[in-house]
């Protein structure tokens, strides 16, 4: 029999779309103009960038000159919290606040800030993994310059209330970035009608390649220049547009943010389907809300079956999946995404993520279904802590 | 996390697993905060390990890292078996990723507490012998 090969970890990485691609192949080949040059083969390129721009902006509702392509999600994050930041000490507002649970790319750039004599609230995200609008309000402040709170969460998935966090931002005056790195392409976005001054999303994520994203920063922000140098990007991230990777994001915004609704009757039912069936795995949790969740995210631990084994164990049966477990973090700590919604260590080590998107199809999902228990299974069956968990010489508290 | 195939061979097909109902010796070490236990069971006959096997929570590299400690200690006398260092376990497995070396540590480990408890069985106080079986350095930062 062949081995079958299931690509579900889209949360990490997804593969370049056929129509991405072939989008993008002409500005690598015969269209290396560069988008400043002032001859048809400079323009044709200028004129890409700037239709790919077009289409990021109708994507979020946006316009196309609140729209900056940047290096990736990562650079997004930085350049909007540090950016939002040292543009409102200036004003003597020094506080920021944000959760326990974003993505390192915030949360470090955040604790880099706190060594620059930033104050910042890490708001708690509870056992469901969503942030309480409530608790965003009670720690805005006089002197709170920026509220940065992810869309969905790239571990668990989970899915923020952003709408109400702008609305309230506004109502206080208060600049709100969100990092929607996860979410683009899997919830309806509107900058205006949610209130969001600035978002962060990737290319990469939505069938682009990668080292491509964007910073929408609506009209008025004005924070520090990221690159000085040229003119690109209005002068605000200088450096020769990548137009081929600029155009492939324009393209996959379009396709992903087409037919949401579709997509979500097509995976949820899929994601649906693999969480029903591993719940029957005993001593086994479903970590983040079952409802306010990503379409394609399936998070779970497997008490007694360490993470990356699991992922080690998958790969052998062609599976490629992700977990939070520390030997995967290159830590000895397990992902702080799971700890925060209170996972015990032990239960945090044995989890395993799997995020399906469209191109899967019911025979993944039966290989997955098929495969991750009889994995479990055997790593359990060579477990110390497994064996006492069922000599009950263990309690552990899922 | 790039893995030797040497690694991936013993994570796959791991040797020596379970566990021994008669054994001479029994150590446990590690912990489940830290993600990684190893438990290894040793059958003594004429000062030599007749017989090791193991049982390991943890990940691929503490797996293979149990898998071919039992390997280099089962047929060894004791002296040889309480010889064996993190390093040679490195070595045999061709190499660890960097952030993977506490594994070989704790393999190390386990066969030390295996064979103290040996001894302490036989009446013997093994700490002359087998040393201190100190946390792993890893665990201890936590």
């Amino acid at each position: 029999m062949m081995k079958r090969f299931v690509y579900a970890d889209n949360s990490a990485t997804t593969k370049i779309s056929d129509a991405v691609f072939n989008e993008m192949l002409p500005w690598l080949k015969e269209g290396y103009g560069n988008a400043s040059s002032i001859y048809a083969l400079g323009r044709e390129a200028g004129f890409a960038v700037e239709r790919a721009r077009k289409q990021v902006a109708d994507a979020l509702g946006a316009q196309p000159s609140e729209i900056y392509f940047t290096g990736c999600g990562s650079e997004s994050d930085n350049w909007a919290v540090k950016g939002a930041a040292h543009k409102l000490a200036a004003k003597g507002k020094k506080h920021i606040i944000t959760t326990v649970f974003e993505h390192h790319a915030i949360l470090h750039t955040c604790q880099a800030l706190e060594k620059e004599g930033f104050e910042v609230t890490y708001l708690p995200v509870y056992e469901n993994g969503i942030v309480r609008v409530q608790d965003v309000e009670n720690a805005i402040r006089e002197d709170t310059a920026l509220v940065t709170i992810m869309y969905a969460n790239n571990e668990i998935g989970t899915i923020q209330p952003i709408s109400q966090i702008g609305a309230l931002c506004r109502e206080k005056n208060v600049w709100f970035h969100t990092d929607a790195v996860q979410a683009v392409g899997n919830v309806p976005i509107d900058v205006k009608e949610q209130n969001i001054d600035m978002l962060s999303l990737s290319g990469h994520k939505i069938h682009a390649p990668k080292g491509i994203g964007v910073l929408y920063m609506k009209k008025g922000i004005v924070i520090p220049n990221l690159i000085d140098g040229g003119g690109q990007e209005r002068g605000r991230r200088a450096g020769t547009e990548n137009v081929a990777s600029i155009v492939a994001l324009g393209k996959a915004i379009e396709l992903a943010c087409e037919d949401i609704p579709g997509r979500i009757a097509k995976v949820s039912p899929m994601r649906d389907k693999i969480i029903d069936a591993l719940s029957k795995i005993p001593y086994s949790r479903v970590n983040g809300d079952r409802e306010r969740r990503l379409n394609g995210n399936v998070n779970m631990s497997f008490i007694g079956a360490e993470g990356e084994a699991l992922l080690l164990s998958l790969d052998l049966a062609g599976i490629c999946a992700s977990s939070g477990s520390a030997c995967t973090t290159g830590s000895l700590d397990p992902s702080h995404v799971l700890l925060a919604i209170g996972l015990s260590h032990e239960v945090a080590h044995g989890s395993l993520r799997i995020t399906i998107n469209e191109d899967n199809d019911q025979a993944d999902i039966d290989h997955i279904i098929q495969t991750v228990p009889q994995v479990v299974e055997k790593l359990r069956a060579m477990s110390p802590m497994w064996e006492d968990l069922m000599k009950n010489k263990k309690e552990v508290k899922l | 996390m790039l893995y030797s195939d040497k690694v991936l061979e013993h994570f796959a097909a791991p040797h020596n697993v379970g566990e021994l109902p008669d054994a001479d010796g029994v150590g446990e070490v590690g912990n489940a905060k830290c993600g990684d236990i190893m438990k290894m069971y040793i059958k003594v006959d004429d000062g030599k390990i007749s017989d090791v096997k193991f049982k390991t929570f943890g990940c691929g590299a503490a797996i293979a890292t149990s898998s071919i400690a039992t390997d280099m200690i089962k047929g060894a006398s004791i002296e040889d078996a309480l010889k064996l260092t993190n390093s040679a376990v490195v070595e045999a497995l061709d190499g660890l990723p960097a952030s993977k070396v506490h594994c070989s540590v704790l393999a190390e480990q386990a066969v030390k507490a295996a064979l103290a408890d040996y001894y302490r069985k036989q009446g013997v106080d093994p700490t002359p012998i087998v040393g201190e079986i100190g946390e792993c350095e890893a665990c201890h930062n936590l």
